[in-house]
């Protein structure tokens, strides 16, 4: 066990900061996913207006994903970001697109299918450059004297496109499971029919991508498949089984809350799976925690902000949640 | 089809391609957000409904450029690393931490409060209400801050040692932070935010004005407020601009001197050119109408102050004079404007004239884009005048690229170019034809679903989703 020093908690803190990330941002991408299976008019108003007031703040945990990555450990931020090029730009690129349809769809009348078509597009092509890049950082980035060397297509592989689908489906498990928290009538029936869908696809991809990972690297081999850690082999497909009940549950007895906390659950859970294959690696098998972090002083300055900010941060954006709690009526919205 | 390019300079062409729309966006949210503030206060205050009606449809275009400012900036904060992989490392330690303060302290704000603030009115009642759009605004003005901070550093490092990697290190936070130019960029760009802003909102008030028959409450306000704002802050813009130019001389002389477009050295003062055609490879301006000793006064305030030339640096350590030389004078020259303006809307107000006066509303109108213009020139003098560096004197822009080939940056900016384009250039075709609506005269509260009387005259449009299709 290496000592507990300031890499480890701002490792730490990053996770967070990316797991906020993806389960904030993954339902309201979800939505987008799912957009072009509702009816258009009032059926895509709602879905819409269920995300429109959070899905900013939802967004920013990206933001200090990335942001913070760069303070802390700028030579993984350094490394990373160049070799999974072009599914970065593909990623931001998505995210430009569907952000703006928040806004645009509501200024047209004509054009609005295009804002549509853009919302879901560019849902659909973030969530799958996100599982993309997460594949080929599974993976392994080839790094030599603080640069990455390999080629600029090396992200693309099997294994890759099918954490990809994965994420994606994934993002749509959530999407269906909080419309159905958060919406009423025919935009609640058609999200639960695809709740049943997405929950049976995400568990095959998840099934598919957890027996293939700790064959892609001896150091997740090891993990998974040697005492203590080999606990977790059988503790998260346990837990993730428990989740699975709880949503069916959930759905079976219309308590429209459970299915979207078990769908979050689920995504904790790889992600912790995640976790335990990389540690103490940022780059897995290149650059281990302490190898990319900036010097102490850096790491210091920014954690007193941290501490402080953190907390606020998510005391704030729960009261955000908490304003527009409860189903989404179907005339509001500003527009 | 990207081959005979430089991979560095397609890197450059792209920073510049999506910085120079980013800062668009920011510049015009950062005033709108405090005008909002402003007008969502003087509602609670007095209670009239005007400021209201004005703050609902401001609020609407806010939400358009706030949501390319938030697309646009995602994009920034990525390419550091994609495309600036070595400035990212090596400049990480110190620059990092403090756009992380800006995400931890402005970006969550912001978008934490911009839901409540646009769809929660109802929700939460007008003080908690007011609350959120003043936390909008305190948030833009936070990011303005940490961002320039950043920005500022790189033209005039402090506060650092280097470590054994050819990492820039923090040594002292304070230094680093409030480093020599901060103040004075972050003070000159707040004030172009708000100029910027002020000449948008007076132009569409003049639009309203100048079409007699929706001569409304609302269009006056809000004439008349940016009118104010330019005759009040332009003149403190001039007067913050030119300490920037001392700061700037004081810490980056070879950037003044491109800008004036000196290229030699007058060690007993140097003539101010008007205008001319500066020649980098001749080393010399072409066709100058030049003031003599005046440039030596405004930046030495000494008739023969010592000036140097260009011709005093290296070749390959002098920033383009060509394009900074001009814009310069067009941002000089638009500042000018601005402040002239301010001084005719002051006269015609003191006439009783400022909501009948066409021509001052005419060229309110034609005056509404140009502080975008001014607030891009700005820039560019700026960063282009820090050339050939990207941290000033200590890492070159050259050295502080990904070791990327030039196809892949070449086809992501192809990628950039097609769809901000598209996506921006819809945007603002949007907020334009907000723009052109009337500002609603009501004398209560919007209702946003029925109809509401323009002008006392008739029952316009409704307020509601669909105004937009009819207008």
């Amino acid at each position: 066990m290496p000592e507990f020093d300031l890499a480890f908690i701002w490792a730490g803190l990053i996770a967070f900061a990316v797991l906020a990330y993806v389960i904030l941002d993954g339902f309201d991408l979800g939505v987008g996913i799912l957009f072009p299976l509702f009816d258009k008019g009032v059926q895509r108003d709602q879905a819409m207006n269920s995300v429109a007031p959070v899905w900013d703040g939802n967004e920013t945990w990206l933001v200090l994903g990335g942001g913070g990555l760069m303070a802390v450990f700028p030579l993984a931020y350094a490394t990373v970001l160049p070799a999974l090029y072009a599914p970065i730009i593909a990623m931001l690129l998505g995210l430009v697109f569907r952000g703006v349809a928040f806004e645009y769809r509501w200024r047209t009348h004509r054009a609005r299918w295009i804002w549509d078509w853009a919302f879901f597009s560019g849902s659909l092509v973030a969530a799958l450059a996100q599982g993309i890049a997460l594949g080929a950082l599974v993976q392994g980035i080839a790094i030599e004297n603080r640069e990455y060397v390999g080629g600029w297509w090396d992200w693309l592989t099997p294994f890759s496109m099918l954490t990809g689908a994965a994420l994606a489906v994934g993002y749509a498990l959530l999407g269906a499971t909080w419309l159905n928290m958060k919406t009423t009538d025919a935009v609640r029936e058609r999200a639960r029919s695809f709740v049943w869908w997405a929950m049976l696809a995400t568990l095959a991809l998840i099934g598919i991508v957890s027996l293939w990972t700790p064959f892609i690297d001896p150091l997740y081999y090891e993990r998974w498949f040697t005492f203590p850690t080999e606990i977790f082999s059988f503790l998260v497909p346990a837990a993730i089984v428990g989740c699975v009940w709880i949503m069916w549950q959930g759905m079976v007895r219309n308590r429209d809350a459970w299915p979207f906390l078990s769908a979050l659950g689920i995504f904790i859970l790889c992600y912790i799976g995640i976790g335990i294959s990389f540690y103490p690696y940022i780059v897995p098998a290149a650059l281990t925690i302490e190898e990319a972090a900036a010097p102490e002083a850096s790491l210091e300055f920014l954690l007193v902000g941290a501490i402080v900010l953190v907390p606020m941060i998510l005391g704030y954006t729960i009261y955000a949640y908490w304003v527009f709690r409860g189903k989404v009526d179907p005339e509001s919205g500003y527009h | 089809m990207f081959e005979g390019f430089d991979a560095i300079f397609l890197a450059r062409l792209q920073f510049a391609f999506t910085v120079s729309f980013h800062i668009i966006f920011p510049a015009f949210s950062i005033g709108l957000a405090s005008y909002l503030t402003v007008l969502n206060g003087l509602h609670l205050w007095t209670g009239k409904p005007v400021y209201l009606s004005l703050f609902d449809y401001w609020k609407k275009i806010f939400a358009v450029a706030f949501g390319m400012g938030v697309v646009s900036g995602i994009t920034m904060s990525y390419q550091f690393g994609t495309n600036w992989s070595v400035f990212s490392d090596k400049t990480g330690p110190v620059l990092g931490p403090l756009m992380g303060y800006e995400v931890l302290t402005a970006f969550f704000l912001e978008a934490g409060f911009l839901g409540v603030m646009l769809f929660g009115r109802e929700r939460v009642g007008e003080k908690l209400h007011f609350f959120a759009t003043a936390m909008v605004g305190v948030g833009t003005l936070i990011s303005a801050t940490w961002i320039l901070a950043v920005n500022s550093w790189m033209h005039t490092p402090a506060g650092y040692s280097i470590n054994e990697v050819g990492q820039f290190v923090p040594e002292d936070w304070w230094a680093i932070v409030f480093n020599p130019s901060f103040p004075y960029r972050l003070v000159h760009m707040v004030l172009a935010a708000y100029l910027t802003t002020a000449f948008v909102v007076g132009g569409v008030g003049a639009l309203h004005l100048l079409r007699r028959d929706i001569d409304t409450p609302g269009a006056r306000t809000m004439f008349s407020m940016a009118m104010w704002m330019a005759t009040l802050v332009a003149p403190i813009q001039i007067f913050a601009g030119d300490l920037h130019g001392l700061n700037t001389l004081e810490h980056q002389p070879a950037k003044i001197a491109a800008m004036e477009g000196h290229y030699d050295d007058h060690p007993d003062g140097a003539p101010l050119i008007l205008f001319g055609l500066p020649d980098d490879d001749a080393e010399t301006v072409r066709y100058s109408v030049e003031i003599p000793k005046l440039s030596s006064l405004i930046l030495t305030h000494e008739l023969d102050g010592p000036l140097r030339g260009l011709k005093s640096w290296a070749k390959d350590e002098r920033p383009p004079a060509e394009l900074i030389f001009w814009t310069f004078r067009v941002m000089v020259a638009i500042g000018f404007a601005m402040l002239g303006f301010g001084i005719w809307s002051l006269w015609a107000r003191w006439r009783g004239r400022l909501y009948r006066a066409p021509w001052l509303h005419r060229a309110a109108v034609i005056m509404s884009p140009m502080g975008f213009v001014a607030v891009l020139c700005g820039w560019i003098t700026t960063e282009v005048g820090r050339q050939p560096y990207v941290v000033y004197g200590m890492l070159k822009t050259a050295e502080a690229a990904s070791p990327l080939a030039a196809p892949a940056v070449g086809t992501s900016l192809m990628a950039f170019i097609v769809i901000y384009t598209a996506v921006f250039g819809a945007g603002t075709y949007y907020i334009l034809r907000l723009m052109n609506r009337p500002a609603i005269a009501i004398d209560e509260p919007v209702d946003s679903e029925g109809p509401v009387r323009a002008g006392g005259i008739m029952p316009g449009p409704s307020h509601g989703k669909d105004a937009a299709d009819h207008a």
